[in-house]
């Protein structure tokens, strides 16, 4: 099936349909310097509903901008613009999208409907405090996709644990399930440690997770 | 199309003092083209001007002039999305360092003198602890940290996380893919940009409009991406800037304001001392808005001339 292109403000991003079937559909969000698979992977088939994979800007087949600028909170923004193009979905995200799918579970309550964190690329980023300041560029020469840009600076950036589990404090607050989140990892940076000992989020696996999203309204 | 100017309007292209730069030029950071303004005599030792958030470089056009006539080659630059500067797809934090750094490298090797106003002030300082060979003193102009979040840094330094600002800041972007400023007339730029620099005369302002904005036949507009919005949120907290400024190995004179207003940071001299390198010296401009070098620009050139005269 061909991509659906969406446009978030300068940019336009590829959501691949890998599935389709009736029903909330599933969001994959890949990890750092990854794109979405071609094929729904296996440990997600149980999936009741359609799935759908969003590649983040500069990754995939979405657009590649000029000279950098990558934020997780744009990226929340690229995941948002599928989230408006589907309507109320469950996320499940890998590395950097696991973060993505956090904060996207915290800001959009109402229409994340349960976000599955799993291991990938970029799940701790740049640590819980600021390293030595410095200035990133990219690797010499390289062409992308994947941005070169997306690969410095999404894996620098800040993530303090009392930021993570502020999300989740406003996820579990706000978007009436008895949890929103679903911490399927190994790898266990700071942030990831604070987010599964809050109420909302449990530590699982990931067939379970997908029972229990397909089960909740 | 550029339209017609009216008489009116042409006659705010002049403002007491004001002086258009003598050499305009571009560099490329990246495939992002950014507009450079200088002031003064190119072979002379240069000081790099940076402006504050949602300002644009036509914002030094009567400080810098008083630089160059004491002998100053002042560079001065729109940040990516402000001014002349290409609008960018993305924009961060870091983004906006690395930009100033394709500046530096524009001027040359000799390490600079950099002078930056309010968010400009905030990346020089970032700069300067990423490159600190490429500067050799350091002029902040109500750009030091507080403990407060400062309202033009955005991303950057901000971690109020409340549930109205998450979807109105993501509600905005789902807006901004079809965003068009209105189009108005120049006086209704000025009184526009008067509500966030109530303390800057309409005269000064609509000075600004002939710079930083553009007319088209249907009126005009500011050129700054509308995609730019001010506040925002993320990780970083203004706590790590403020304790990281006590390491700055580099000659400094921090001039704060001391009348709040929307734009102002209200940093105090007692709360920043802590943190200050060794050497430095900061200083409060009793009844001085935020915008010190606009409001005292003969005020502000003496210190900074006699600031660089010691270190001479």
């Amino acid at each position: 099936m061909s991509a659906i292109r969406l446009r978030h403000c300068r940019v336009e991003l590829a959501l691949h349909p890998l599935r389709e079937a009736r029903g909330r559909p599933l969001l994959l969000l890949h990890g750092l310097g990854e794109r979405t698979p071609r094929e729904v992977p296996p440990e997600l088939d149980a999936w009741p509903g359609p799935v759908f994979g969003l590649d983040f800007t500069g990754h995939g087949e979405s657009s590649l901008p000029r000279s950098g600028g990558y934020t997780c909170e744009v990226l929340m923004g690229d995941a948002d613009t599928a989230l408006r193009h589907l309507g109320r979905a469950t996320l499940v995200g890998r590395g950097l999208g696991a973060w993505v799918a956090l904060l996207l579970a915290g800001a959009r309550p109402a229409d994340v409907r349960g976000a599955i964190l799993r291991d990938g690329l970029g799940l701790a980023g740049g640590g819980p405090t600021p390293g030595t300041p410095r200035i990133s560029f990219p690797e010499a020469g390289a062409a992308g996709p994947p941005d070169a840009f997306a690969l410095a600076e999404l894996s620098s950036d800040v993530r303090p644990p009392d930021y993570a589990t502020a999300f989740v404090r406003q996820a579990n607050q706000l978007s009436g399930l008895e949890r929103p989140l679903s911490v399927c990892c190994a790898e266990r940076p700071e942030w990831l440690v604070a987010v599964a000992s809050e109420p909302g989020a449990r530590a699982t696996r990931v067939d379970e997770a997908l029972r229990h999203y397909a089960a909740v309204e | 199309m550029h339209a017609t100017l009216t008489p009116e309007e042409a006659a705010a292209a002049h403002y007491p003092g004001a002086r258009r730069p003598d050499r305009q030029r571009f560099v490329e950071a990246f495939g992002l083209r950014l507009a450079v303004r200088e002031w003064g005599d190119a072979s002379a030792p240069a000081i790099l001007a940076s402006h504050g958030g949602f300002d644009f470089a036509g914002t030094w056009g009567v400080f810098a002039p008083r630089l160059a006539d004491a002998g100053f080659r002042v560079v001065a630059w729109d940040q990516r999305g402000h001014g002349d500067s290409d609008h960018s797809a993305l924009y961060s934090w870091d983004a906006d360092v690395r930009d100033m750094l394709a500046v530096v490298e524009s001027v040359g090797t000799a390490p600079l003198v950099l002078v930056g106003h309010s968010k400009g002030g905030a990346i020089s300082t970032h700069l300067i602890q990423a490159a600190p060979h490429r500067v050799r003193a350091f002029v902040n102009l109500d750009g030091i940290p507080s403990h407060e979040p400062a309202p033009d840094v955005a991303d950057h330094e901000r971690t109020r996380l409340l549930a109205g600002e998450l979807s109105g800041w993501l509600d905005h972007r789902r807006a901004s893919d079809t965003k068009v400023r209105r189009p108005d007339s120049m006086d209704g730029l000025a009184r526009r940009r008067q509500r966030m620099n109530p303390r800057l005369s309409l005269a000064w302002l609509r000075h600004l409009v002939t710079i930083g904005a553009r007319k088209d036949a249907d009126g005009w507009r500011w050129k700054i991406d509308p995609a730019l919005r001010p506040g925002g949120f993320g990780p970083w907290r203004a706590s790590w800037s403020m304790s990281r400024f006590a390491s700055l190995p580099v000659p400094l004179l921090g001039i704060l304001a001391t009348e709040s207003e929307p734009m102002g940071w209200d940093t105090r001299a007692d709360e920043v001392r802590p943190f200050l390198p060794p050497g430095a010296r900061v200083l409060e401009l009793p009844g001085t808005g935020h915008f010190v070098h606009i409001e005292q620009p003969e005020r502000i050139a003496e210190l900074v001339l006699e600031f660089l005269a010691e270190l001479a």
